[in-house]
Order: structure tokens, then sequence, then C-alpha cells
């Protein structure tokens, strides 16, 4: 049977259906399900090891899903065939360990992706390099090093780098767990600044505050399940015991 | 004791001293240029998940490793000459030079390319990087600047290593001092100024890798750090 995938503006940006993944013996992802539609912020929040690292992972084929589907911007990840790159191109990810390329400047952490992988000119892209870090404030670190910078602003850098591709949606994971309360302040503002902006997201926080602030939808994810999802008012009147005690407001 | 040095009549020779120093670099920089070229290759075959391909690579290492310089000199040379094939001892000395150096910068290079954190490769692939850019710009580069000390003190050894050369005749620095030596009767003088014009060798390559690492290490040049 032949397929094809409609890019109707209804499409979501993200969808999970049924995803399982397994590392071994031990069942991570159990049915996972989820859509993110475009211009929408999705949270994913759960315990330690509930599998909300694993499930945005998949979403950028880092992991291989056992069964289910994943249709990310079009692109089928579940399918064998999937067109890897074409998919990140469209897809960013920021980790938590900001990862930033510690030989290159800033600006060439930030050019070398549109210019190897795009084929943009060095100049163009150098021009774009200089508009996402005023978007993350760091205009006047384009020559610097990564270790030249804190922990923030590298943090902010490496959100500048993947918005220099022109994902059409950004995965975030735990992206402030390394920083302290200042420096997290700092980078959760440019992530406010990009939701606003309409950019579609999916991201991993422990920061509850931020959450409700930001999130359209709220997945809480249990024992590899998504245990409760709503809007973000789950937080404040969760309806499972299981998430009332996460967000520590009890019963 | 009446020590009688005379270093007149050697320094008398200083062309065929000169020539021989020269042919001593020129092997020095053949070797390391060849050998950087196949201890990357060698280190990517070595990370390779064919098992054949790592398998060739972990022999041809342990090979070199395991036997002296000298043997593979001779079995180069007269390898060469069972197959009927007749090479200047120069092209023999710098092949095995070669071989020999290879095998040691593949282990260099392979453990810079195992000290990039997972996570770097994990970031360039989400950029959408090929697999080749990837090697290129996150491995290899970094890579490289990590173990540059080692990598460039492991081409100087192989400078002064290139001495043993001098039996299979190449026309080199030892070589030299070999044939001055037994015309003149002044041996002592002779590998005294020989030991020099080596240590000269050393501070020279030592300089200029010095210089080559600002050039192609820019951040090293602005950071003066380690990467
Ligand atoms: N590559 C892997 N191989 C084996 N087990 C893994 C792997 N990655 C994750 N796991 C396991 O899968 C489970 C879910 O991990 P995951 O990282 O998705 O959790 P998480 O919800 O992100 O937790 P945290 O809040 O601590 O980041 C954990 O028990 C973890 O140990
Ligand atoms: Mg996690």
């Amino acid at each position: 049977m032949h397929q094809t995938l409609n890019a109707t503006p209804q499409s979501p940006v993200v969808s999970l259906k049924n995803v399982h993944k397994s590392f071994g013996p031990l069942k991570v992802l159990d049915g996972v399900s989820f859509a993110v539609d475009r211009g929408e912020v999705l949270v994913l929040i759960g315990r330690s090891g509930s599998g909300k690292s694993t499930a945005l992972r998949c979403i950028d084929r880092f992991e291989k899903i056992d069964s289910g589907e994943i249709v990310v911007c079009d692109h089928r990840v579940s399918d064998p065939k999937l067109d890897l790159r074409a998919l990140r191109q469209d897809v960013g990810i920021v980790f938590q360990s900001y990862n930033l390329f510690p030989h290159l400047t800033i600006e060439e952490n930030i050019t070398l992706a549109p210019c190897s992988v795009k084929g943009v000119s060095k100049a163009q892209a150098k021009e774009q390099a200089r508009q996402v870090l005023a978007q993350v404030g760091l205009e006047d670190k384009l020559h610097q090093y990564p270790e030249q910078l804190s922990g923030g602003q590298q943090q902010r850098a490496a959100i500048a780098r993947s918005l220099a591709m022109q994902p059409k949606v950004m995965l975030f994971d735990e992206v402030t767990s390394a920083l302290d309360p200042e420096l997290t302040g700092e980078v959760l503002k440019v992530i406010e600044a990009l939701a606003a902006d309409g950019m579609t997201m999916v991201m991993v926080t422990h920061e509850m505050g931020f959450a409700r602030g930001i999130a359209n939808r709220v997945v809480f994810m249990h024992r590899g399940k998504v245990h409760e999802t709503g809007p973000a008012a789950i937080l404040t009147s969760p309806a499972t015991p299981e998430l009332a005690q996460f967000v520590g407001t009890g019963l | 004791m009446n020590l009688n040095l005379d270093f007149a009549t050697i320094l008398e020779r200083w062309p065929a001293f000169l020539d021989g120093a020269l042919l001593t670099l020129q092997l020095a920089f053949i070797a390391t240029l060849l050998g950087t070229v196949i201890g990357v290759l060698g280190a990517i075959g070595r990370r390779s998940h064919h098992p054949v391909v790592s398998r060739i690579c972990g022999i041809y290492v342990e090979a070199i490793r395991n036997t002296p310089l000298l043997v593979q000199i001779f079995l180069v040379y007269f390898g060469l000459a069972s197959l009927g094939l007749k090479f200047s001892a120069f092209a023999v000395a710098a092949a095995a030079l070669t071989i020999n150096v290879g095998a040691y910068t593949t282990e260099i290079i392979r453990a810079g390319f195992d000290s990039i954190p997972r996570g770097q490769i994990e970031a360039a692939e989400g950029l959408a990087l090929s697999r080749a850019q990837i090697y290129w710009h996150v491995v290899m580069w970094p890579a490289i600047e990590k173990v540059y000390p080692s990598l460039t003190s492991q081409f100087v050894l192989l400078m002064l290593a290139s001495s043993v050369t001098s039996q299979i005749s190449a026309e080199e620095l030892t070589a030299v001092a070999n044939y001055v030596q037994s015309d003149t009767y002044r041996a002592f003088e002779t590998y005294i100024l020989v030991a020099l014009v080596y240590i000269v060798l050393s501070l020279v390559m030592r300089a200029g890798f010095w210089l080559l690492g600002l050039v192609i290490f820019p951040r090293r040049r602005r950071l003066g750090t380690p990467l």
C-alpha cells in the first residue's frame, strides 16, 4: 500500500503513536503517544528514569524504536528508509551539556552546519550567526571560544547554533540542569522568547514554574507511559496521585 | 691520560655532513608527512565497525611495534630485492621509516579520536552533518590538536632513529659519519660532531612543529592553552 503524508497546516509537527522502546530487558517507552502542533510548546515531565530523554531522542532518531510510529515534519522517523539528515535539518536539538565544539569560535560553531550541510555562503552564514547570537543576547561573543563563556552563555550559544539551521521544531533536554539559578534564568528567557516567536518546541525540564508558564501541553511520564497529559493547568490541579506527588502538591 | 682531540680534520668535511644532515631531514619530512596520512587512515580503520578492517589495522600496528626498526628496514630492503624491484637506498629508507612511524601515529591519533566525547558527535549529528564532515570537523582536528605534542615527539624520535638506515647505505648523517671516521681515524670527534648536529636537527624540528601548531590550531594561538 502506498501512502503519502499530506503536509496540511493541521497535521502535527511531531507525533508519536504507541511507541515502544526497550534497552535490553528494560522497557523504557511502553506505548507512548502524543502530538505537537505547529507553534505549540510541549513539556515532558516525570521522575528520573521515566523515559523522557529517550522519548525526546527517538524524535530525532538518536534511538530507534521497537514498534509504533513517529512522524516529524512529514518525515516518517520509524521508517528504516528515513532520510536521517533531512530529518535533522528540520529538527534542532539542544542537550544538557552544551556540546559546543571547543576548537571553534562561537561564530565557527554556528556557521559550520549551515555552510557544510546547506551550502550557505560563508558571508551569508556569518550574517546569520550575528542574527541568531543577537537573538540569544550574545552578539559580543562572536569571536570567543566556548571555554571563554559561562555555562549559561555556552548554552545560549548552543541554542543559537541550532537556530542557525532554521529548524521547524526544537527539542530541549534539561538544558538548564547544569546551571545555577541565575544562569538558568537567562537561558529560560531565551526559550520564552522563542516560544513567543511561535517556535514549535518539545522540552524536558524540571523547572516546574517555567513549565507552567510556557507549556501549551504537559505530558507527565511515569514508568514509560504517558500517565497524565493536558494543558499547563494539570500542574496546579493534577488528576492522578502520581502527578500530584511529583509536583509536590500532595492530595 | 692524554686526550688529543682534532676537530679541524673533521670540520674540513663539512659539505659531506651538511649533505647527510639534509638527507636525514628529508627522510624525516617524508616519513612525517606520509606517516600522518597513514596514522589518520589507520586510526579510522582501527575504529571501523568492519571487523576485517579494524583487525588488519590492529595487526599492522602490533607487528610494527613489536619488531626492531632495523629488521623492518631489512625486510623492506630484501623484500623488494627478492621481488626483483630495484629502488635507491633513500627510497627504501623512506618507505621503511614511513611504515614504522605510521604504526605509532595510528595509535596516537586513535587515542585522540577516542578522547572526543560522544556528546560532541551527537551534537554534530543533530546538526545534520554527514559522517565524513563529522570526522573532519568535529573529530579529527580537535583530536590532532590534543595529541599534537605526542605526535610531534614521535616524529622527532623517528628522525633520530633514521640513523639506522645507514645500515642499508642511505647517505644520511650517520652514514656520512661512518665513512668520515674510517677515512680520518678520528672516530670520537666525528661522533661528537654528529651528536651535535642531531641535537640541532631536533631543535629545528621542534621549532618547526611549534610554528606549524600556531598556524593550524587557531585556538591554541589565541588562548595559548592545550585543548
Ligand atoms: N543507551 C541506553 N542503554 C541502556 N539503558 C538506557 C539507555 N538510555 C537510557 N537507558 C535507561 O532507560 C531509562 C530511561 O532513561 P531516560 O534517560 O529516558 O530517563 P529520563 O526520564 O530522561 O531520566 P532523567 O530525568 O534522569 O534524565 C533509565 O533507566 C536509563 O537507565
Ligand atoms: Mg533525561
